[in-house]
């Protein structure tokens, strides 16, 4: 018998590798109508384009914005990575924040009533006015853009694992605390472990804002990025243009929350586990 | 000898005074269930024991020494399982060695020849969640018993199962003990398991606990399996009728 289940990460993701594709098709099986709504709509956009002879300028049609993305690739790859930079630095900073002050707040519960309404404060302030000011403070660079993403993600992610923590079963505390474990070690083994569900669910909440947030901070200024491209397609009356800009910005959210959605697999591999003999 | 002694232990929580004056005290390799109404303060007399709650009047004393913080002489079986469903059933039952400062893979080395015995073989590295009900009783007992601690606390271990289950894991706790004679104590109210599986009971009154009686239970075993002998169909009888008096449920 095999004493060590876990081994190493990749013989890990080799296990559960025919498992995973078996659920990827699954998904795709359970996604099937929902490409169909959306191939209907693009279709139906078309359509109306086509046969009102709509100005470009206006609407651009769908096979329109595609050609866009084709023919300014290279435009769009170079704005991409900016984007993508900021939100990933911006989110890693604003998890470590996060998760720094879940443990501190875990340890010492008064903190919990001192800071949360600063937090809470601090999520009603509106988008639109912060950004211009932290751009004027922070100048054009990628510090604005990380600062934003932090701003919006940090609250979310530090709520999840606050919770998270609080979730734990009292009786495996209670056991715990019966074999002597000290509470850092109560911590490690229960109340961290119990969190991760609550962690991941706020990941993928999270990642789609971040998005949203670095290309709004980009919007109000910034030298590169995505936002930039819609700002300045914008000023040059080129709907096409913006839209395809769009619909990267989609496809990167959505490659971003597959991504956690996939390391959320991995991590919680034993909520996957089979049921009862 | 005296492994477990409570005197005069009185304990009050939020205003409600949960024990009043419990005494009792469980011999050297003896089995003693402590039978008493739901919420008379059965799992409270256990936590006060496993630390996480201090008496305010009395002592207890364990093998002759004050109850302190680093005493450790139980291992405790919460009323649910408590199997943390991320870790692996072995994991899961090497829990205590680890938290002892055990490593990993001697803990896994100790408790991996005990599967067989606690009826868990081919299971080792299930997740909890694949187990059934019975099944994840016995890897609770059995991530209890691998502490090797003096004492035994087993609060309400059958308590969740189905009656068929129960009775299963009932016979085999009753021939594991015989095996292995672990000073164990038994919270319960199942009447019928209390003395099936144990040397002497005590009866608890509801809220706030006293102990109102003791009886001695010492017929041959194995008792499961077969029908009780006529003094234990006796007693079966008074036990439940002072528990119904106690609760006023009696017609
Ligand atoms: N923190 C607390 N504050 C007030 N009452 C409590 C507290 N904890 C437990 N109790 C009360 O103590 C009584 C005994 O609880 P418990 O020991 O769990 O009973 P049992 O295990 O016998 O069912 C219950 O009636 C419960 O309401
Ligand atoms: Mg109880």
């Amino acid at each position: 018998m095999a004493l060590s289940p876990s081994g190493s990460p990749a013989a890990r993701l080799c296990r559960c590798l025919p498992s995973l594709i078996s659920s990827v098709v699954a998904r795709l099986g359970h996604s099937l109508p929902a490409l169909f709504s959306v191939a209907a709509a693009l279709a139906a956009w078309e359509a109306y384009v086509r046969l009102s002879g709509i100005s470009v300028l206006v609407l651009p049609a769908p096979s329109r914005v595609a050609e866009q993305i084709v023919v300014n690739r290279e435009l769009l790859w170079t704005h991409t990575w900016p984007t993508l930079q900021a939100t990933l630095v911006g989110f890693a900073f604003s998890l470590s924040v996060a998760f720094l002050l879940s443990v501190l707040i875990d340890f010492v519960p008064r903190l919990r009533r001192a800071l949360f309404p600063v937090f809470v404060i601090s999520q009603t302030l509106p988008l639109v006015a912060i950004a211009p000011l932290v751009v004027l403070w922070f100048g054009f660079g990628l510090t604005p853009k990380i600062l934003l993403v932090a701003l919006v993600t940090f609250f979310p992610m530090l709520v999840a694992l606050v919770d998270g923590y609080e979730s734990t079963d009292p009786d495996v505390s209670a056991l715990l605390g019966s074999m002597g474990a000290s509470r850092a070690s109560i911590f490690r083994r229960a109340r961290l472990p119990s969190a991760m569900p609550y962690f991941f669910a706020g990941l993928r909440i999270s990642i789609t804002y971040a998005v949203v947030a670095a290309i709004f901070a980009e919007y109000v200024g910034a030298r590169a990025g995505l936002g930039i491209v819609i700002l300045n397609a914008k000023n040059s009356f080129r709907p096409d243009l913006m839209l395809a800009a769009v619909v990267i910005s989609s496809a990167l959210t959505l490659t971003l929350f597959a991504a956690t959605a996939l390391l959320q697999r991995l991590a919680l591999n034993w909520r996957h586990a089979g049921s009862k003999p | 000898m005296t492994a477990l002694d409570i005197a005069h232990v009185g304990l009050t929580l939020g205003g409600t005074t949960v024990l009043d004056d419990v005494s009792l005290h469980v011999a050297d390799g003896e089995f003693v269930s402590i039978l008493g109404p739901s919420g008379c303060g059965k799992s409270s007399l256990f936590r006060l024991l496993t630390g996480a709650l201090s008496a305010d009047t009395g002592t207890i004393r364990v093998n002759g020494a004050a109850l302190s913080g680093t005493s450790r002489a139980f291992a405790f079986m919460p009323q649910r399982d408590a199997l943390m469903p991320w870790r692996r059933i072995i994991d899961n039952v090497l829990l205590g060695l680890e938290v002892q400062g055990m490593g990993r893979a001697q803990a896994r080395a100790r408790v991996l020849p005990l599967f067989a015995a606690f009826g868990l073989e081919g299971f080792e590295h299930h997740y909890p969640a694949q187990l059934s009900g019975g099944m994840r009783q016995r890897a609770a007992l059995m991530r209890t018993f691998v502490q090797d601690r003096p004492i035994q606390l087993l609060d309400e271990p059958f308590g969740a199962l189905d009656a068929l289950t129960r009775a299963g894991m009932q016979r085999w706790l009753e021939h594991r003990w015989r095996e292995a004679r672990w000073t164990t104590v038994l919270v319960t109210h199942d009447v019928r398991e209390a003395l099936a599986l144990s040397d002497r009971i005590y009866v608890l009154s509801p809220r706030p606990a006293r102990v109102i009686a003791e009886f001695m239970t010492p017929w041959p075993r194995p008792r499961l399996g077969g029908p009780l002998p006529p003094e234990a169909s006796r007693l079966e009888a008074e036990l439940l009728d002072t528990l119904l008096t106690q609760t006023g449920d009696r017609p």
